[in-house]
């Protein structure tokens, strides 16, 4: 972390701090509604950067992203329901069980060499698969889904994540800097490297001796296990777990966004993406609400003409064009 | 023993015979060259030294331990390190980490890996474009960043697939005097494809000449450009 430090442009430093005290300070200043806004922006900012390491940086598509999230969610609740764990550390366990998926999906397509689209269509199958099986076994609730009951007596428990929006937003922000902090970590180790030629070239990849297989399944893997907090969160967070809903193709694709329109295979760029969309989807039910375009899916087609519109006009990700815009970068050529 | 022996090695795609029993050894320090026409089998032999292809029959030993059948990447831990007729630079990364990802396979250090290549790009005429993209380059500044890169992972043996074609015959000029350089100053063992002839002329201690998938001839350049067999079927009587 002190080298990330060492290495970042004055400006940059500047910026991270004052952004941190907005932050930090935020919960001072903010409503109750605002907060839980800028909870799930956090909360997309840190599941899109889990994303963003295996698409970003090792080139792996995934489509099923909330196999993780529903993994990550399940595990931790039934492990608080059934035997009293908390999360905090029911979140180990929840980790090594996506992370185990995330290997066995991982090894079916590299293995056997199923790449691009394919190896998409393969975890969105794994998605499906697994909402299936929750939607009929027993010891998930089914379909009828999973709760974690408000209990009065247990607000303020922190170290069972039982608290309001606060402890929440919190947890949220420690998570989504944790996660910024992570991928910079990574995105200038041997293993951040070894990704980015896997991502650019496989061919040439294995010919300057990089294991292929083995950096494309500790991204899966490291991918996996992280989204997996984020479904703790969301469980414990919401309280509430429905097969259709957590492990829906939607909420697997609602995750990538960010990270898309930030910009792929960048530190900031799935922050950046979250802070932009989260507040203008929230946005956007007021306002066709207001404006009396009050038919489900009004809001969708405009968030959709919208994401076109920054796709087209910043193909490469906002974040890379406010770097420069910003002069963040390093002073090079 | 040499330090590249490839024994009776053929492979065959389909009903095609693309390398029918060929055998060659390469001694440490030396530069040999595989020359013959379009089809003769050159690119197939290259790819089963360097594990892209394995070999129907036949065996190849790289400092005296087998490497038949390793993958690409293994072969290269093992100190071979290779090019591609068709460059393939990691396009979207900039010059300098291209060759960086090279000098890490033996470098946990990333700070040490970028001062490797830093070097290496000087040597190779790149170190200007460093913070270029690689995909922004011109054709003969890729063909030299991809040697750099496979220098990078300190190779014993490197492995050249027409490097020069393509070039100008003083960008040829300069290539040739870089790898001169490199064979003579560390030692380095070269095995290369060309088409070429004024490069192998300049560079090959030994040459093989390959036609149809078998090996026609085999010796010192200068026998090589004078052996009926090998002007018959590439070279062209001007060329004598």
């Amino acid at each position: 972390m002190i080298v990330l430090w060492k290495e970042t442009t004055a400006r940059g430093r500047c910026l991270i701090a004052v952004v941190l005290i907005l932050l930090v300070g935020a919960p001072f200043v903010a409503d109750r509604y605002t907060l839980s806004v800028l909870t799930l922006i956090l909360y997309f900012a840190y599941v899109g950067q889990a994303w963003n390491l295996m698409m970003g940086y090792a080139g792996q598509l995934s489509l099923g992203h909330a196999l993780y999230v529903g993994l990550g969610g399940y595990v931790g609740a039934l492990l608080w329901l059934q035997f009293g764990i908390g999360p905090w550390l029911g979140v180990f366990p929840a980790m090594l069980v996506a992370a185990g998926f995330g290997a066995a999906i991982g090894w079916l397509g590299f293995r056997f060499g199923i790449e691009g689209v394919y190896f998409a269509v393969l975890t969105i199958a794994f998605a499906e698969f697994t909402r299936i099986a929750c939607d009929n076994l027993g010891f998930t609730g089914g379909a009828g889904g999973l709760f974690i009951p408000y209990e009065a007596q247990r607000v303020g428990e922190w170290w069972n994540l039982r608290g309001g929006q606060l402890l929440f937003y919190y947890v949220a922000l420690l998570l989504a800097a944790a996660a910024v902090v992570l991928t910079a970590l990574l995105a200038r180790s041997r293993l951040g490297y070894q990704w980015l030629a896997v991502r650019e070239d496989q061919e040439a990849a294995r010919a300057v001796g990089i294991d292929v297989f083995q950096a494309k399944m500790l991204a899966v893997v490291l991918s996996a296990a992280m989204t997996a907090v984020g479904g703790v969160f969301y469980a414990f967070y919401y309280g509430n777990l429905f097969p259709a809903q957590v492990f829906d193709i939607g909420r697997s694709i609602e995750l990538i966004l960010a990270p898309i329109v930030g910009g792929l295979g960048t530190v900031f760029g799935p922050v950046v993406g979250a802070f932009l969309l989260t507040p203008v989807g929230e946005l956007l039910i007021v306002l066709t609400s207001k404006l009396g375009f009050d038919h489900p899916g009004a809001k969708a087609v405009f968030y959709g003409l919208m994401l076109m519109v920054i796709i087209w006009l910043r193909p490469t990700g906002i974040w890379p064009w406010l770097a420069r815009v910003l002069r963040l970068e390093k002073n090079r050529k | 023993m040499s330090m590249l022996e490839v024994e009776a090695v053929s492979k065959r795609f389909r009903g095609v015979l693309a390398v029918d029993v060929v055998s060659l050894a390469v001694e440490q320090g030396g530069i040999f060259a595989i020359i013959g026409p379009n089809g003769a089998g050159k690119t197939t032999l290259f790819n089963m030294i360097a594990g892209a292809m394995e070999p129907d029959n036949g065996s190849i030993s790289f400092a005296g331990e087998p490497i038949t059948g390793l993958t690409p990447d293994a072969v290269c831990r093992r100190g071979i390190a290779r090019t591609f007729q068709l460059v393939r630079p990691f396009p979207a990364l900039s010059v300098e980490d291209n060759v960086t990802i090279g000098a890490l396979l033996h470098r946990h250090d990333v700070a040490a890996a970028r001062e490797r290549a830093q070097t290496l790009l000087r040597r190779f005429d790149l170190f200007e474009r460093r913070h270029q993209l690689a995909s922004a380059l011109t054709l003969p500044d890729r063909k030299r960043l991809e040697v750099a890169r496979a220098l990078a992972t300190e190779p014993k043996l490197l492995l050249l697939d027409e490097v020069v074609a393509g070039l100008r015959p003083t960008e040829t000029d300069r290539m040739v005097a870089i790898l001169q350089e490199l064979n003579r100053e560390s030692g380095l063992t070269i095995l290369l494809i060309e088409h070429v002839m004024r490069a192998v002329m300049a560079l090959a201690s030994r040459v093989l000449v390959l036609d149809h998938g078998t090996a026609i001839a085999e010796g010192a350049p200068e026998a090589i450009v004078r052996d009926p067999a090998v002007v018959q079927s590439y070279l062209g009587a001007e060329a004598v």
